[in-house]
């Protein structure tokens, strides 16, 4: 840039209508970028939240479901117990789409589903017929405030639990003389629907069961790992004696067949077969 | 020329003539309180046609009397914009919808939108206070709205104006139990009384501006006859999209032919002779007018 001889500023060779035209377009621009980010900031804040709640059964992957979800609440008001609310702007979890509280009311699992077909979009997958394959959470169970670890007998989770016996199973844990034995109510993710009826019917203060998104609290072994004592494991990985500096070695053993039960069983981790 | 049809005649003082000129007024809180009603009655009401529930859902997406599907377009074109592909049943009531705007134009703001009620109060006492603007703005601005909330659902993968709606907000809240998302409705009303005169149907909504597009596609059009027109601007004053009301232009073809005319039909009453009525597209052509200016296409 330099003063022109008019005394305006600005590039040789560029009229100022050009350059007004621009500067428009740069500053428009400045401005849709601004916004932008800060729209896509709120929407980022507000789909972070989404691991809070729990969605009807029948909902797509989470990414899924808050990209189908219209938020016109047509399961929740489907549903014959009020169980599905509509998340108000103020609420801890995405803005508009349905959620429940078990604690408030949990999903008591309508053989016929009614909340999925009432869904439009999708977003509750049409294709779930059996409700007790439905995965809406996961229950979980804090020790610390739990009736049974603590040696009363209560169970009441595993009473009310609707796929009882499979979701909800009751371990002894036998002690010694003058204690009572524990029954422990344990829960197995490949069975819990997540419906929340046990977190309802907790009779603890705070509920000491709870149901909540699988992501937070599920682990994963990882391939990595071989559990030797189960035979159906394989065996990806033959060992070899490490090999001696001198060159007459012995003759590498041919490859074994594989045994017929697996190597690393031994008296140590019997019973531990699934 | 000739008036086609003579209006029965009532002296503007009366009751009778007060009614008679707000009588679109009155059809349109009709409407938007009766569909917010359908809703409501429907769900807390168990309101029933035939045994089946009247209109379930909202105004995102619903369904009419246990069978019509209805959806809004905007928020299914973000949907699939943003990368999921959505079930034939809200695709089907989408296109529903978007049929009928083809028809009536960009009805939904004047007729059917909650908000519009909030912002012709704030228009209303803007206009009795005599409040000026703080800055002005584009009224093309919601264009702009409108394609960034196309590229951040592209971006984000959700619905990207679905998800700040304060009209969603409004009527999701008003049907399904109020909360802070009706603060938004308060934002809006403080933003056209206070700040900027129709801020946000006139120059910020992107849903607004969506129909707007539909609108130039609209079969029913508010037809402008010039012949009897003093160009007093009696239109033009109530009008909120003013700018739709370019008489030359209005003159040149019939009617008014802009996307933005949302057929809130403020015009038709208030025009002391006349020149203003609703019309469908094709009957409301000037041809039977000489235009000198006007060259053969």
């Amino acid at each position: 840039m330099r003063d022109r001889q008019d005394g305006s500023r600005g590039v040789p060779g560029m009229d100022d209508k050009r350059r007004a035209f621009l500067l428009k377009g740069l500053q428009g621009a400045a401005v849709a970028a601004c916004g932008g980010l800060v729209w896509a900031h709120l929407l980022r804040q507000e789909a972070a939240a989404s691991v809070l709640a729990l969605r009807p059964p029948g909902a797509l992957p989470e990414a899924d479901f808050a990209a189908a979800c219209i938020k016109c609440g047509q399961c929740a008001q489907a549903c014959p117990y009020d169980t599905l609310r509509m998340a108000r702007a103020e609420e801890s979890v995405p803005i508009g789409m349905p959620y429940f509280v078990p604690r408030d009311i949990p999903c008591y699992m309508c053989s016929d589903i009614p909340c999925v077909p009432a869904c439009p979009t999708g977003a509750l997958d049409p294709k779930l017929k059996d409700v007790a394959k439905a995965r809406m959470g996961l229950a979980v169970i804090d020790a610390e405030s739990c009736l049974s670890w603590q040696g009363l007998r209560c169970e009441v989770c595993y009473r009310v639990c609707p796929v009882k016996g499979a979701a909800i199973t009751i371990q002894n844990h036998p002690r010694q003389t003058s204690k009572h034995a524990l029954f422990i109510p344990t829960v197995h993710s490949q069975a819990c629907t997540g419906c929340g009826m046990c977190e309802d019917a907790c009779p603890t203060e705070v509920a000491a069961i709870r149901v909540i998104n699988p992501k937070l609290v599920q682990g994963r072994i990882g391939s990595h790992y071989r559990l030797g004592w189960k035979s159906d494991t394989p065996i990806t990985q033959q060992f070899k004696p490490a090999e001696s500096s001198s060159p007459a070695a012995e003759p590498v053993p041919a490859e074994a067949p594989a045994p017929k039960t697996a190597p690393g069983m031994d008296i140590l981790n019997q019973g531990l077969e699934p | 020329m000739p008036r086609q049809k003579v209006r029965l005649y009532t002296p503007p003082g009366t009751l009778g003539g007060k009614l008679w000129g707000w009588r679109y007024l009155i059809l349109r809180r009709v409407t938007q309180v009766g569909v917010l009603l359908l809703f409501f009655g429907t769900l807390h009401w168990g309101w029933k046609v035939m045994g089946q529930p009247v209109l379930r859902g909202n105004l995102s997406a619903s369904e009419l009397l246990g069978v019509v599907p209805l959806a809004d377009p905007f928020a299914v074109l973000q949907q699939l914009v943003s990368g999921h592909w959505l079930h034939t049943t809200v695709l089907f009531g989408a296109a529903i919808l978007l049929v009928f705007y083809i028809f009536a134009g960009r009805v939904f703001c004047a007729w059917i939108c909650p908000m519009n009620m909030v912002t012709d109060l704030a228009a209303w006492l803007r206009a009795k206070l005599g409040i000026n603007d703080l800055f002005r703005l584009s009224c093309s601005i919601r264009y702009w709205i409108l394609v960034m909330a196309l590229v951040l659902s592209a971006w984000m993968g959700v619905a990207a104006f679905e998800w700040v709606s304060p009209i969603s907000m409004l009527h999701r809240e008003i049907i399904y139990g109020a909360g802070l998302g009706l603060t938004a409705a308060l934002g809006i009303f403080i933003l056209d009384l206070l700040i900027l005169k129709h801020g946000w149907c006139g120059h910020l909504c992107p849903l607004g501006a969506f129909y707007s597009l539909v609108g130039k596609f609209a079969l029913l059009r508010v037809r402008f006859d010039d012949a009897t027109c003093t160009h007093c601007g009696e239109c033009a004053r109530v009008c909120h999209e003013p700018h739709v009301l370019n008489l030359k232009l209005a003159a040149e073809r019939g009617k008014v032919d802009f996307g933005e005319c949302t057929n809130c039909a403020r015009c038709i009453p208030i025009c002391p002779e006349n020149s203003l009525d609703f019309a469908w597209r094709w009957k409301a052509s000037p041809e039977r007018r000489e235009l000198p200016t006007r060259t053969q296409p």
